[in-house]
């Protein structure tokens, strides 16, 4: 049985408590509310009930029969995350946060965001607690999701623009942890990936878990067996762990994670350090694959995704890679804007540009496999905040 | 004797508290980081903490995020680092420099290497704020096996179970955060930290220094009656942003030789 992390956190060397002394104090307060209601029965039935009757779960597996067609080699099926109020699989998380702040008497949430989705759905949460609400979000990136931005503003949160370092998700983060250690009385992080210090990894991973939870009864029903192979994208990989989880123990299903190739791998220009056997660091309180210079700086990324312009990943997925349990592998911006186009114009279905990288995977290896093969793609979050970074590529002005 | 017991001895005997201030290795120019070192000792430091540039300062506020900043626009890295203290050793046996700053640029190097190349050119200790107790074991054992002392940071939401965890593994002074935040934050709580001290004390045998918060002379000399030691970085750094090339070490050795008059009284 698969049985990660160890209890201080650890994914084989991968993970742990890398941060400063001030803020172990929370740490070990997070570390104990989770622990005491991650199975307490009143805390699992209230997140239930929130995930049924506000998030709208469970949500679908749907056949992309025109697109399997099209290709003429597996069969394509779509984990519909895209489906959840808010638009993406980022509330599944932020609910559980929410409720654990809720019990822990904090009144304040902070969270980090690169697409902007998981500040939605924390503003979204925070709305529906009654709690104060400050995301942090990199400078270019409050430019290029400019939709996002509003949404939070009309949920009442405050957005921070971040103009340190690469004004990206890495530096929206660092934001976001000065803010935390300045404010940890009332102050609860959300954060938004399988990232930072134990136990957010652990956490956020058994959040999102509800994806693949349900992905292995509804596969049966719908397809009649599991998939042949999973398929998500990996920014810091946190729709990748939720659909991989409840299939890690399944060896004949194969989980694949999807990185950001941006400009093509041999330019450099990328968001894939696992693709690409980055040196192992440690960044943001957890030591995982980490794209960096000689000196152990942590360098620029790039992808047409922000949600996936990350130059870390979940140490969790750093030891999927390690053990041989999950592969990784890049695909680029024009990879991903085909399958973009390619799912609306096939299915009538406009997906985010992160989740348009696993997409783009399965598009890509569906012809050479045969029509009895079986693939299921996690499409984590609808599109419609990019269609405004999809017509400037168009050369379009909304 | 190490330089650190030996510097905190030798203030024991006069009744002195230790002066130690802080700035990052490479900020304003990687030309001035020696001159300024020795400019400090002139003024009165007793130990120079040395920040190592990182791209992702997560602990510390604007002012020294933006020193680093600059030190990057000239690439200085840690083994630009590690060659300034060897050239600073040249003129100076005594005055012991703890680097500090975050893990990866030394796991980027390796531990061993790190320790290795620390004992080689002067380095007496090292503070890798994001490495707590927790991860450091390991790490921090290259560096005891070569004579670097591991410096700790303590902060008020430091528990009793963990300040004897970071006494057993301590060695040098500890470092003891003043207040929740990021470096160069304002609120400093004095009657806080008189009250924190005898807890750390109760476990803890090595000098105490103090930071965060430490802005002035005033603000120097009421902590300095309460601990081992006072450490000053954010005014420094400011006092290295506000300056020009040319007068960049007058300036700040001005400001350290105030600080030092100030410890003095305590």
């Amino acid at each position: 049985m698969y049985d990660y992390p160890d209890k201080n956190g650890h994914f084989g060397p991968y993970g742990g408590i890398y941060v400063a002394e001030t803020l172990m104090g929370a740490l070990d307060e997070l570390n104990q509310a989770y622990e005491k209601y991650r199975h307490d029965p009143d805390f699992i039935a209230e997140l239930n009930y929130d995930l049924k009757h506000y998030v709208g779960r469970p949500s679908p597996i749907y056949y992309a029969r025109h697109l399997s067609d099209h290709l003429g080699g597996a069969q394509i099926y779509l984990k519909r995350e895209d489906l959840n109020h808010t638009g993406a699989h980022k509330v599944n998380n932020t609910i559980g946060q929410a409720l654990l702040a809720r019990r822990m008497g904090k009144k304040r949430v902070i969270a980090e965001t690169g697409a902007g989705q998981h500040g939605v759905a924390t503003a979204t949460v925070a709305a529906r607690y009654g709690m104060e609400c400050v995301v942090y979000m990199g400078a270019e990136d409050v430019q290029r999701q400019s939709p996002n931005v509003f949404r939070m503003k009309l949920l009442g949160a405050t957005v921070v623009p971040v103009n340190s370092g690469s004004k990206t998700l890495k530096d929206a983060l660092n934001e976001a942890m000065r803010d935390w250690v300045t404010n940890i009385e009332n102050t609860f992080y959300i954060i938004g990936t399988v990232a930072g210090p134990h136990p957010y990894p652990m956490m956020v991973r058994d959040f999102n878990a509800i994806v693949s939870k349900e992905a292995v009864v509804q596969m049966p029903e719908l397809a009649g067996r599991q998939p042949d192979a999973v398929i998500a994208c990996v920014g810091g990989g946190s729709n990748a762990m939720g659909v991989f989880y409840h299939y890690i123990d399944m060896p004949g299903v194969k989980l694949i994670g999807v990185e950001a190739g941006g400009h093509g791998i041999a330019s450099g220009s990328h968001a894939a350090p696992l693709t690409t056997n980055s040196p192992v660091g440690v960044l943001h309180g957890n030591k995982t694959y980490l794209m960096q210079d000689a000196d152990g700086q942590i360098i620029e990324t790039h992808s047409i995704s922000a949600g996936l312009d990350y130059p870390g990943v979940g140490p969790e997925h750093a030891w999927l890679k390690d053990s041989g349990r999950a592969e990784y592998v890049a695909i680029d911006d024009d990879e991903a804007l085909r399958a973009f186009h390619d799912l609306c114009h096939f299915e009538g279905i406009i997906p985010a540009l992160e989740s348009s990288h696993a997409l783009a995977h399965a598009i890509k290896i569906a012809p050479t496999m045969g029509k009895d093969k079986v693939l299921l793609v996690n499409l984590s979050g609808r599109g419609d905040k990019d269609i405004n970074t999809v017509a400037k590529l168009a050369g379009i002005t909304l | 004797m190490s330089r650190i017991q030996t510097v905190f001895e030798n203030l024991k005997q006069r009744k002195r508290k230790a002066l130690i201030p802080f700035f990052t290795a490479g900020d304003p120019d990687p030309a001035l980081t020696v001159p300024l070192m020795h400019a400090l000792v002139e003024a009165g430091a007793d130990v120079i903490e040395l920040g190592v540039p990182f791209s992702d300062p997560m602990a510390d506020g604007p002012t020294i995020q933006r020193a680093s900043e600059r030190a990057l626009k000239h690439h200085v890295g840690l083994h630009h680092v590690l060659d300034m203290v060897a050239e600073f050793r040249r003129s100076n046996a005594a005055t012991p420099v703890v680097l500090m700053g975050y893990g990866n640029p030394i796991e980027a190097m390796g531990w061993e290497t790190f320790a290795r190349r620390c004992a080689e050119v002067g380095v007496d200790g090292a503070l890798t704020v994001d490495f707590p107790p927790e991860e450091s074991h390991e790490a921090f054992a290259h560096l005891t096996e070569h004579g670097i002392d591991p410096i700790f940071l303590l902060a008020p939401t430091s528990t009793d179970a963990r300040v004897e965890r970071v006494a057993k593994q301590a060695r040098g002074y500890v470092y003891y955060v003043s207040l929740k935040g990021v470096t160069g934050a304002g609120h400093l709580d004095l009657a806080a930290i008189e009250q924190k001290i005898p807890q750390l004390r109760k476990h803890i045998d090595l000098p105490i220094g103090v930071g965060f918060g430490i802005r002035d002379a005033e603000t120097a000399l009421a902590v300095a009656k309460l601990c081992d030691g006072v450490v000053v970085g954010s005014r420094i750094v400011q006092e290295i942003e506000n300056s020009t090339e040319q007068n960049v070490v007058a300036n700040v050795g001005k400001l350290v030789k105030e600080l030092r008059q100030a410890v003095d009284k305590a």
